[in-house]
């Protein structure tokens, strides 16, 4: 990991969110809005169906980091904005880049599209080898 | 209707949130999390920490009592049905094991108004038994206009 520097890309995390993951993270981290456990509630309030909760993205994104470094340690920051909403049974691709490098800090951009579309755009990562 | 700003500034109860070994397990699996650290009590020890690892995004978890005062406050005056998670940002510090007592403190951060939307910041910091911070956190909350 220690050549890692300004330009190379870290591993692509790949996930196909099942259909009830959004139950499953409900209980885990105990949010219960319905916008992402009841699909008729969702579409009244204008959303195509249950979403995912931002926060299982960011930590899919978070996970993609710790995955290529090699462990939780070595995440030290970790900033995102949600930019669009995502859903369950459809492939989220988390892409990161290494923008920055200072001694054994880095600094990562990094994405999470699905469908195309992005639902994290230019989260700022800091990471410690 | 111009936005309420009362409540910036504002700090709030703080809350002590006793991390189990199985919580971060059901954690890591929700998040597709496979490393040992996460899930395989030897694993964890034999690699030096006292007890299970979590997730850093375990975060989420133990401050989410406080953070949800925070939100209900009737005096914040969020209007939930409008209300989308806009931006997060958080910095760790020292790992978060199994047995670790974690006490969150959260404060409201920024209020302000721009596009027709009301932007409300909570800071969140929380810290172990031994006084440690492990993580501070900035929590980003988006609420749109009623049609």
């Amino acid at each position: 990991m220690s050549v890692l520097e300004a330009g190379d890309e870290l591993a692509q995390l790949r996930v196909t969110p099942d259909r009830y993951v959004t139950v499953r993270y409900a209980g885990a981290s105990g949010d219960f809005n319905p916008i992402h456990l009841d699909d008729e509630f969702a579409r009244s309030v204008g959303l195509p169906g249950r979403i995912l909760h931002g926060l299982y993205t960011m930590a899919l994104l978070a996970r993609a980091q710790t995955e290529a470094l090699g462990g939780p340690g070595h995440l030290r920051r970790l900033s995102v904005q949600f930019r669009g909403i995502a859903v369950p049974e459809q492939e989220i691709v988390i892409s990161s880049t290494v923008k920055e490098r200072a001694g054994d800090r880095l600094i990562v951009s990094a994405t999470a599209v699905q469908q195309d579309k992005a639902i994290i755009r230019g989260a700022s990562v800091e990471l410690e080898l | 209707m111009a936005l309420d700003t009362r409540a910036l500034g504002r700090t709030f109860e703080p809350h002590t949130y006793a991390v189990g070994r199985e919580k971060i397990r059901e954690f890591a699996r929700a998040v597709g999390e496979s490393d040992a650290l996460y899930l395989d009590l030897d694993a964890a020890r034999a690699a030096g920490h006292r007890d299970l690892v979590a997730p850093p995004m375990f975060a989420v978890v133990y401050c989410s009592t406080a953070i949800e005062q925070a939100l209900f406050e009737p005096e914040v005056g969020i209007d939930f049905a409008m209300l989308v998670h806009g931006g997060q940002e958080f910095e760790w510090g020292p790992l978060v094991v199994a047995g670790d007592e974690i006490t969150t403190l959260v404060s409201v951060s920024d209020i302000h108004e721009r596009v027709g939307m009301a932007f409300y910041g909570f800071a969140s910091r929380s810290t172990n038994q031994r006084g440690e911070l492990v993580c501070s956190g900035t929590w980003t909350q988006i609420v749109r206009p009623r049609p």
